[in-house]
């Protein structure tokens, strides 16, 4: 059952243009606050570039650490913007309204950050752009496409490409909106953004057809963003929790449930911060609920299928493997909180409606979600090279440093702060969708009752 | 710009190490260290588990108190004929040479340690720090090999400046190369001639003559890594598994 509430477009406006045209002093004290994490890290990065690699806790049998764990969880946050905006737009889903713009933003942002962990984790980072933009033609030296780090960057830009084109098709109606409530500079300069906008049919109907094209354009590419970085583990022959033939379809749907769950946790943050009550309503994060509880328990099953896999071939060094993380310490308590908070928790209270429609409750359980999906991706990538291998020379595990918790940290800040300086110049809320929905609905009487409805224009 | 091609002969270095010959007394660790200017190695390094060595000497206890055997197994890099760690670098710093050599270009490495995840040995190094010696070995450095930098990986080359040079000076004699010319500095190192070195497409080296050897074995063969370095097993009593590893 939907929960209408009928706005004047001039509300509509307001409401949703609250913090893009005057933003409350929280806003600066956050900006504030999260940009001083954000220098902590860049000046950490500095120290890194400084000094070398020897700074971080990396060390022999565990030369990849925490910078790849943070870089497969980004990239999975990522993959929500598509997720829900392509899909939802595509099967005309009408609850997508308020959550696709937050979704796409996050998906772009995230990506931002995703591509700089391998950058900043590289030995000599001066020298990548050998690699992800291969110059050297006039010696006829190339970038050896068989390797999964050249597909790497090539899926990522390409994501990044797609949905920052994604994101600007879709604001092109709402620049328009604040071009004409600015003056001055700003004016001026979203006159620029809004590429004349006058909201003429021709130019509705282009902007609807773009949508739908980048869409159908875009999910392709937003499976194999996610397949391409588990192959850089997959095809690795000699690490035995790596080469795994599922890992691909594992990894896409892992990542769509840490994303679907990063946009239930903002859209709650934005419920709250900018007083979006009449947008965001309780039908939404209950149908968001809903598919998260089918994306978890298919993720769960490839997660089932991975290590029924691993363990079937019953090699002593696979069961080994599996001993290590599932049962030794440190593993076994960070692997019994993956599965809980991963899965047990957040599904088994997503089954309850009041749950699904209780704001406090989908906040911590989508967040829950996420710290079990981050401790999956650390179970991955570092027990699979601190394992014992048959050369006891290189037998040993791994703490991150100090520098490194710092970048990660700065990570969030940094992400969190783009979004905060996002919805600052643009709405996180797209006000011609709404619209668009407001029009669009109608009430329609079955017996008795009343019931909302859509008209669909054919 | 043309491109001078060096026409060279056809070579396939191999390795062979007797198991059953090594001692475990690491004059091939120190011997490699100093020709090919492997930064110095101090108890700190070893603490934060960065040892660089380009070849190592396994111990491996066999049997049970007092009854103990200690087992050494040189490893080196294999120089595989299917290396796993040259498909997956990025910017080709790892490639195949045409004397099935595994190659390491320094320049080109960017430092993913992708190489190191993927090798099965783990018989390559990363330049965790930029390598300093103290002032009274500045002059000891090998002229021929270069002085690698932090951020780059790097590894055991069969010592390729010793091939390079053996090559050039029969050339410049005028002369065919033969068995032993070229002697990497480990082989020539152990004193108990546990380790010989030369090509295999040559059927009278020495290498060859082990071609047939029944105590041959390679180290984690099922993985098809097609190595070049050849194992020959311990042969006393106690010795149960031909291969340790």
């Amino acid at each position: 059952m939907q929960q209408r509430v009928a706005l004047p477009h001039k509300q509509i406006n307001a409401d949703l243009l609250n913090i893009t045209l005057k933003a409350p002093l929280w806003w600066w004290i956050t900006v504030g606050v999260l940009g001083l994490f954000v220098l902590a890290a860049f000046s950490s990065v500095a120290v890194l570039v400084n000094k070398g690699l020897g700074v971080t806790g990396l060390n022999r049998p565990v030369m990849w650490g925490l910078f790849i764990v943070d870089f497969i969880f980004w990239i999975g946050i990522s993959h929500a913007g598509v997720m829900l905006s392509a899909i939802l737009r595509l099967s005309k889903a009408e609850w997508r309204r308020p959550a696709t713009r937050a979704a796409e933003v996050l998906t772009v942002l995230s990506l931002l950050w995703a591509a700089l962990h391998p950058v900043i984790h590289a030995g000599r980072l001066w020298r990548i752009m050998y690699w992800a933009f291969p110059y050297d033609f006039s010696r006829g030296i190339w970038i050896n496409i068989r390797s999964p780090l050249v597909w790497d960057p090539s899926a990522i830009f390409t994501y990044l490409t797609g949905s920052a084109l994604f994101v600007i098709v879709a604001l092109i109606p709402d620049l328009a909106v604040i071009r004409d409530r600015t003056t001055g500079i700003r004016h001026q300069i979203y006159s620029i953004l809004a590429m004349g906008w006058r909201g003429t049919p021709r130019q509705w109907k282009l902007q609807i057809v773009a949508g739908f094209l980048l869409s159908a354009l875009l999910l392709p590419v937003f499976v194999s963003v996610h397949s391409i970085v588990s192959w850089d583990f997959a095809v690795a022959i000699s690490v035995e929790a790596w080469h795994v033939t599922i890992f691909a379809p594992y990894f896409v749907i892992g990542a769509v449930h840490s994303g679907v769950s990063a946009v239930v946790t903002m859209m709650v943050l934005m419920r709250w911060l900018f007083g979006w009550h009449a947008y965001i309503r309780e039908e939404h994060i209950d149908a968001l609920g809903r598919l998260l509880i089918v994306i978890a328990t298919t993720w769960l099953y490839f997660f089932f299928l991975e290590f029924s896999f691993a363990l079937f071939s019953r090699e002593s060094q696979e069961i080994a493997l599996r001993e290590l993380q599932v049962f030794t310490w440190p593993w076994w308590p960070l692997f019994l909180t993956f599965i809980l908070a991963g899965y047990v928790i957040p599904v088994g209270l997503w089954l309850s409606k009041r749950v699904r429609r209780s704001w406090v409750m989908m906040f911590w359980t989508s967040l829950l979600v996420n710290i079990g999906m981050w401790l999956e991706r650390l179970i991955i990538v570092i027990p699979g090279l601190s394992r014992k291998t048959p050369f006891s020379f290189d037998w040993g595990t791994y703490h991150p440093s100090l520098i490194e918790v710092t970048i990660i940290v700065g990570g969030y800040a940094f992400v969190f702060l783009l979004l905060l300086l996002f919805a600052k110049a643009f709405p996180l809320i797209p006000i011609f969708d709404i619209k668009e929905g407001q029009t669009l609905s109608e009430n329609i009487k079955i017996g008795r009752r009343t019931v909302p409805a859509l008209r669909v224009e054919e | 710009m043309v491109i001078e091609v060096i026409e060279r002969q056809t070579r396939k270095w191999q390795m062979v190490v007797d198991v059953d010959k090594c001692t475990g007394c690491q004059a091939c660790v120190i011997a490699c260290q100093v020709e090919n200017n492997v930064a110095l190695n101090s108890d700190e390094i070893f603490r934060q588990r960065r040892a660089t060595e380009w070849i190592r000497i396994e111990r491996y206890w066999e049997g049970e108190f007092p009854n103990v055997k200690a087992r050494f197994l040189p490893v080196l890099c294999q120089q595989c004929g299917n290396a796993p760690c040259e498909p997956v670098c990025p910017v080709f710093a790892t490639y195949h040479n045409d004397q099935g050599l595994n190659v390491q270009v320094y320049n080109r490495c960017v430092g993913t340690r992708y190489c190191q995840n993927n090798c099965p040995y783990h018989v390559r190094f990363f330049n965790f720090w930029e390598p300093v010696w103290p002032e009274s070995l500045r002059n000891h450095l090998n002229p021929d090999v270069t002085v690698r930098s932090r951020g780059v990986m790097e590894k055991c080359t069969f010592c390729v400046q010793r091939i390079r040079r053996g090559e050039l000076d029969a050339d410049r004699e005028g002369r065919q190369l033969k068995d032993g010319d070229i002697q990497p500095a480990c082989a020539q190192a152990c004193p108990t001639d546990a380790l010989v070195f030369g090509d295999i497409s040559d059927s009278n080296s020495r290498v060859s003559g082990f071609a047939e050897n029944k105590r041959k074995f390679h180290l984690r063969e099922e993985l098809g890594t097609d190595t070049n370095v050849i194992y020959l097993a311990k042969v006393d009593a106690e010795a149960k598994d031909r291969s340790h590893a």
